[in-house]
């Protein structure tokens, strides 16, 4: 079965869709030495990405291994994960 | 692969052998554009800057002006002022001389009495300056003569997939090969600052990673506004990127992996062989021209969403993320490297053909954006306008 995501490091809890997936769709990512497929709970358009897990509010995201934001409400496996639940942790002169 | 360029005297190596018509001030620009127009084999360069400007500011808008007179992609360059301007025409003439430009002259269109008489003096001498710029011939050069600076510009999520992986191979067999490859981008470096300080040769410049980063954030901060306002733009988010450090995370590996030797200002040249830092601002125009000014004479750029953007003196190498931005906007790209995303070639693979593009373009093969006649120009400023 031909990838449709992409994990970039075995830490991290999202994947990128590499071409759009539909709600209700399965896609195969492989996570290490694993293979792991997720149903996706909405659309997620090429380039976008979703939860591997259950992200609480408040909890990191991590892709590439590495901390790109945190989530503003809580992330459901397989749920789009975009700029409307999370938020970045720097440059935010909002919050001075 | 044997790698040719031309050989200046004073020691650089140029990729390409450009006549410049150079406005020194906003004032000269239409006079500037008007002698390359006449003359066949010249490029002109104009922007709104040269007069109003005090402190650090005068000093980076002429170090990049002359950076660009001196610049060793270029034969020879005429320097078109107006006569009362403070980037006088003299002044860059002058400091382009003691860089090593051999070729240059000045047309003041103060002096000559107005438009119609400064546009002829100034044909005259590149008519002259182009006869004498053909009759120079390449010779045989290494990647230890080459400045090669990386850029990404128009971002989507697959930037730190594909095309940035790749070039950043590509990256590590320049170093290896002796060259000098140019990082920049600051604002698109917050939040993977910690994995280039911990690629630092010493403390010193461990130390000036963080320096930079936190001046550029903390101008944000001081602004009172969120970074996501600008970064990552609106193109980038519609393409999937969510914040700047997920940008910045794929930013990164453009530079590939070698040791950080140093981190430069805007428009100064390298004085070290590796991978080196310029701070710079995303901006893509004011990166490439400050890349430039500082004595680069080959980019690649890649690009998610697309964009045509070149230097005037600099061939630009335009390495598309994805395969279907790749066919859509053919016009402009070069290379493909969303055959990653596919899963048709390797990131290994695909390095290895940007690298071959790279020492082809080197040697005379044009790019897109040089055979489309694209010459953006844009100089970072950093003080007010007076």
């Amino acid at each position: 079965m031909k990838q449709r995501a992409i994990v970039m490091s075995e830490v991290d809890n999202v994947a990128t869709a590499l071409e759009n997936l539909e709600a209700n769709s399965r896609a195969e990512v492989r996570k290490g030495a694993e293979l792991k497929v997720y149903t996706l709970k909405e659309d997620i358009p090429f380039g976008h990405k979703f939860a591997t897990m259950i992200i609480r509010k408040g909890t990191k995201i991590i892709k590439y291994g590495q901390v790109m934001g945190a989530a503003t409400q809580d992330i459901q496996e397989g749920a789009h994960a975009h700029v409307h639940n999370i938020e970045s942790l720097r440059g935010r002169g909002d919050k001075q | 692969m044997k790698l040719m360029g031309y050989r200046r005297s004073n020691g650089t190596v140029g990729v390409r052998n450009h006549v410049l018509i150079l406005s020194s001030i906003v004032c000269a620009n239409h006079v500037a554009d008007h002698i390359s127009r006449q003359v066949a084999g010249t490029v002109s360069v104009t922007h709104q800057h040269g007069c109003a400007h005090v402190g650090s500011d005068l000093e980076q808008v002429f170090r990049t002006i002359v950076g660009f007179a001196a610049h060793p992609n270029v034969y020879g360059t005429v320097v078109v002022g107006l006569g009362c301007e403070e980037v006088a025409a003299e002044k860059v003439a002058e400091a382009a001389r003691e860089a090593g430009q051999e070729n240059v002259e000045v047309v003041i269109i103060q002096q000559e009495g107005g438009t119609l008489k400064a546009i002829a003096k100034g044909s005259q001498i590149a008519r002259e300056m182009v006869g004498k710029a053909s009759q120079v011939t390449r010779e045989e050069i290494s990647f230890e003569d080459i400045i090669f600076s990386t850029e990404c510009g128009g971002s989507d999520a697959c930037s730190g997939i594909s095309a940035n992986p790749a070039l950043g191979y590509c990256s590590d067999k320049i170093v290896d090969d002796g060259g000098t490859v140019i990082l920049a981008e600051t604002t698109e470096l917050i939040g993977a600052e910690h994995l280039l300080a911990d690629r630092s040769v010493d403390d010193k410049v461990r130390q000036r990673v963080f320096q930079v980063i936190n001046r550029m954030e903390q101008s944000i901060l001081d602004m009172g506004v969120d970074l996501r306002g600008a970064q990552p733009s609106p193109g980038n988010i519609e393409g999937g990127i969510t914040t700047i450090e997920e940008k910045s995370l794929g930013c990164v590996h453009k530079g590939g992996h070698r040791p950080l030797q140093e981190v430069i200002d805007y428009a100064y040249k390298p004085t070290k062989k590796g991978l080196v830092w310029m701070d710079t601002p995303g901006h893509d125009i004011e990166q490439l021209v400050g890349m430039v000014a500082g004595g680069s004479q080959i980019v690649a750029f890649t690009t998610g969403r697309g964009t045509p953007t070149g230097s005037p003196i600099a061939p630009v190498i335009k390495v598309a993320t994805n395969t279907i931005m790749y066919e859509k906007m053919n016009d402009n790209m070069d290379l493909n490297a969303g055959t990653i995303v596919t899963g048709d070639e390797t990131i290994e693979e695909v390095g290895e053909r940007l690298y071959k593009e790279v020492c082809e373009v080197i040697s005379g093969k044009l790019t897109k954006a040089e055979i489309l006649g694209h010459h953006e120009f844009g100089i970072n400023r950093i003080g007010p306008t007076c």
